[in-house]
């Protein structure tokens, strides 16, 4: 077998999957001509003009998320550089260490459902905060400090 | 183990226990978030206590069993040149700190639920990032791996910077958040840089490697200054952490502008953990140079001094508390540097029961004046300033009863914990014949009277037209916060005998109390 | 090491270092100043990679991967996944400021003094 093989497999893969989704989108997707959707590179941004314009903070948010869940893979990078070894050595490491990356993975599943939980990947202001849990309202202070100085008197 | 990697058994699993309940029950408490329990936080807040109450049982539960390195690879067949080394150490040290840590988070979670609903911040995700703090912190106390300290150091801040700004809506939060997350960034790079270079010089990021070195005394100049290099840059990132004078800018900033139950776990838990993990390479690099303790002697006296004096000059409670935390972060390293001192030099080893003790009682004597100071958030507001403390004997009596012992605690009065814990120090440092830096504490221990008088003189004041109900309700999270936290600094002063013998970790054969005046 | 020495890889390092260190104190920008810190990070990296390198060279073929001198290039994963979750949490606070108000000059966050 050729060695080269496994790569020209493996862009052929990635050849389809993209032409899959790009088309499909395409076929599929509705179609709602906007003025914004009619812009060069439909990424939200004036494509001409200042430079230095602000744009919404909101792209912060899905890039810090994006940078997280990025990270996360390195360490399955350097795992997977000696998981073999293992197992061909019969080392009660290989299961040792699966488990303990499918511990890891876990968790990463779990902070995805939170992110996802807590609205932050959705466009509108997220609702982290329930209005229910700040209690009662109470009088306002102002109100108290106009009663106050009878009181002083008083005593 | 041959040549197969992490071998299961080189895992105790039993001393990793407190470590995994702590994070998992940060876990529990995030899942329970995700549910969004809509009337109050109630729930997460019982699953924590519950949680931190277990791992506290798993810190116990070690306590006698066999120590040593655990989670190691065992790299001594490969090369021979460094030895079996853990990621984990499971020492007595490391169990006092870890359970110190797991009573300064309990307490804390007792008395923030009332403060963030009074704050109007009750946001569950508060409890998994103190928890997840907490562990980053005990992580730190008990391993020897630079890397994996530096990791728990990370896992500790990176909490903190999200719980300093947790107050989103109020502009000295969010400074106090950038001014902190940048400074801490700043000492994390140099930590990082000057652990690369101790690797370099000693080809392990195990602490070992260092006394390795030591010991051999190197051919070569260029691995000594690489080495020293290394351990200049490490102290530098210490010395930004634990808040030591020319690094502690960030600190009142912070203090003043963070919601005050992040400030009190801040104050307790950083220091207990920065300077349990300070004391472990202390242990260490006393060895390769004398000129450490020099240094480092001369960083606490400056420490105590420019600290105390500024605190003098404050207005604001939380200021005066966070200059006063830079003076107490001296006079624990006047501890460390004799505990040094006395192991390198021609001196009696001291042990290490004089720090653990100080920072049992200074972490209790903080976080109990913290929790007290929190009774100003009401409403969504939250006033720091003395005036604002005016009347709190009346309507809190007890909490401004307990706040008069954690003040005298801090100042150093006897009866209370603060007071041996300092006498212990001054005692350890005539020992290693340090007197100027003991008769430097004793000085500093009267200048800092006059402003924890300052702050008890606030709460005692009664200014007529200055309304009551300023304060937050007095809850039952908060009533026993205060009671756990004086009884502890009283318990701790009263029962000193039995508790250093509890410990373990004294030097042998010394009487830690023997000597004391009325004892 | 053939090739470029263990020397300039170490100068490099702390060049990059000693230049993140300044703009940490001279730059006003938090963003600027994050991306000095994350300069100052990766000076510590290059530095771990170049050691590693260094004390991997006569072993290397002889013996197994995970017995030779890993834990430099470990230390700079962990250090990059670390660098991230700063990353997040920093951009984190500095765009809470830039709603509230509209400016993130570090010479701005003077709120409190004393």
């Amino acid at each position: 077998m050729n060695p080269y093989l496994p790569i020209v497999l493996l862009l052929a893969v990635a050849g389809l999957v993209c032409t899959a989704m790009v088309t499909l989108s395409w076929v599929l997707g509705p179609k709602k001509v906007t003025p914004y959707k009619q812009a060069p590179y439909e990424c939200g941004v004036a494509p001409i003009g200042n430079a230095r314009e602000r744009f919404p903070v909101k792209f912060y948010l899905v890039a810090m998320m994006f940078i997280l869940f990025d990270v996360e893979v390195v360490f399955l990078w350097s795992w997977m550089a000696v998981f073999k070894d293992w197992v061909e050595a019969g080392s009660p490491a290989a299961a040792y260490s699966f488990w303990g990356v499918m511990v890891y993975m876990a968790l990463w599943f779990l902070g995805d459902a939170y992110v996802i939980r807590s609205g932050a990947l959705e466009w509108e202001e997220s609702k982290t905060l329930a209005p229910e849990k700040l209690g009662p309202v109470r009088p306002s202070d102002t109100e108290e400090i106009a009663l106050e100085p009878d009181l002083a008197r008083g005593a | 183990m041959g040549s197969s990697g992490l071998h299961p058994a080189a895992i105790d699993w039993m001393a990793l226990g407190p470590l995994i309940g702590v994070c998992l029950t940060g876990v529990v408490a995030m899942v329970l978030e995700m549910w969004r329990p809509r009337m109050n936080n109630n729930g997460i807040v019982g699953v924590c206590i519950v949680g931190l109450l277990v791992s506290g049982f798993l810190v116990i539960a070690n306590w006698n069993r066999p120590g040593g390195e655990s989670f190691g690879a065992d790299y001594s067949e490969a090369n021979g040149a460094v030895g079996n080394l853990g990621l984990f150490i499971n020492d007595r040290l490391g169990q006092v700190i870890q359970l110190l840590i797991v009573g300064i988070t309990l307490v804390t979670v007792l008395f923030s639920e009332g403060y963030l609903r009074e704050k109007r911040l009750p946001f569950g995700e508060y409890y998994p990032l103190v928890l997840w703090s907490a562990a980053g912190g005990m992580v730190m106390a008990t391993t020897r791996d630079l890397l994996i300290f530096f990791l728990g150091l990370e896992t500790l801040s990176i909490a903190l910077y999200v719980l300093a700004g947790l107050s989103s809506k109020e502009r000295r939060s969010q400074e106090a958040a950038l001014k902190y997350f940048l400074l801490g960034a700043f000492a994390s790079s140099f930590l990082l840089y000057g652990i690369a270079l101790i690797y370099g010089a000693t080809g392990t990021t195990h602490l070992s490697g260092i006394a390795a070195i030591a010991n051999t005394q190197p051919e070569s100049i260029a691995t000594f200054s690489v080495l020293y290099a290394g351990i200049g840059l490490v102290l530098v990132g210490f010395a930004f952490k634990v808040a030591l004078v020319p690094f502690h800018m960030w600190t009142p900033d912070v203090y003043q502008g963070a919601p005050t139950s992040v400030v009190g776990f801040m104050a307790a838990g950083v220091k207990v953990a920065a300077f349990a993990a300070m004391l472990r390479f202390i242990d260490v690099i006393v060895f390769t140079s004398s000129v450490w303790i020099t240094v480092l002697a001369a960083l606490a006296a400056v420490t105590m001094t420019i600290g105390n004096l500024i605190a003098l000059a404050q207005k604001d409670a939380k200021r005066i508390l966070a200059y006063s935390s830079i003076a107490h972060a001296g006079y624990i390293l006047v501890a460390v540097v004799a505990y040094g001192a006395s192991k390198s030099g021609p001196y009696e080893p001291l042990g290490q029961s004089t720090v653990a003790y100080y920072l049992a009682m200074y972490g209790f004597m903080t976080l109990g004046a913290f929790a007290v100071l929190s009774l100003t958030g009401r409403d969504g507001k939250e006033g720091s300033t003395l005036e604002d403390y005016y009347g709190l004997y009346r309507s809190a009596p007890f909490p401004a009863a307990m706040f008069i012992v954690f003040m005298a605690s801090l100042a150093g009065i006897p009866l209370t914990g603060g007071f041996l814990g300092k006498f212990l120090i001054f005692r350890d440092a005539l020992s290693v014949d340090m007197l100027w830096l003991a008769l430097l504490l004793g000085v500093n221990s009267v200048i800092s009277v006059a402003y924890y008088l300052r702050i008890v003189q606030a709460v005692c004041t009664e200014e007529p037209g200055v309304v009551r109900s300023r304060f937050a309700p007095v809850n039952a999270g908060l009533f026993t916060a205060c009671a756990v936290c004086a009884f502890l600094l009283i318990a701790g002063f009263v029962a000193a005998d039995p508790l250093f013998d509890w410990m373990g970790l004294s030097a042998p054969g010394a009487s830690v109390v023997a000597g004391l005046p009325g004892r | 090491m053939e090739g470029v020495p263990l020397s300039a890889y170490l100068a490099l390092g702390a060049v990059l270092f000693a230049i993140g260190g300044l703009g940490v104190i001279l730059k006003r920008n938090p963003i600027i100043i994050f991306m000095c810190i994350e300069l100052m990070l990766n000076a510590a990296n290059l530095t771990f990679l170049a050691f590693s390198r260094y004390h991997d060279a006569p072993l290397r073929g002889t013996i197994p991967m995970e017995h030779t001198y890993m834990n430099g290039q470990m230390a700079v994963v962990f250090v990059m996944a670390v660098a991230a979750a700063e990353v997040a949490v920093g951009l984190g606070i500095i765009m809470a400021i830039f709603r509230m108000r509209e400016t993130v000059d570090i010479d701005e966050m003077s709120g409190m003094r004393g």
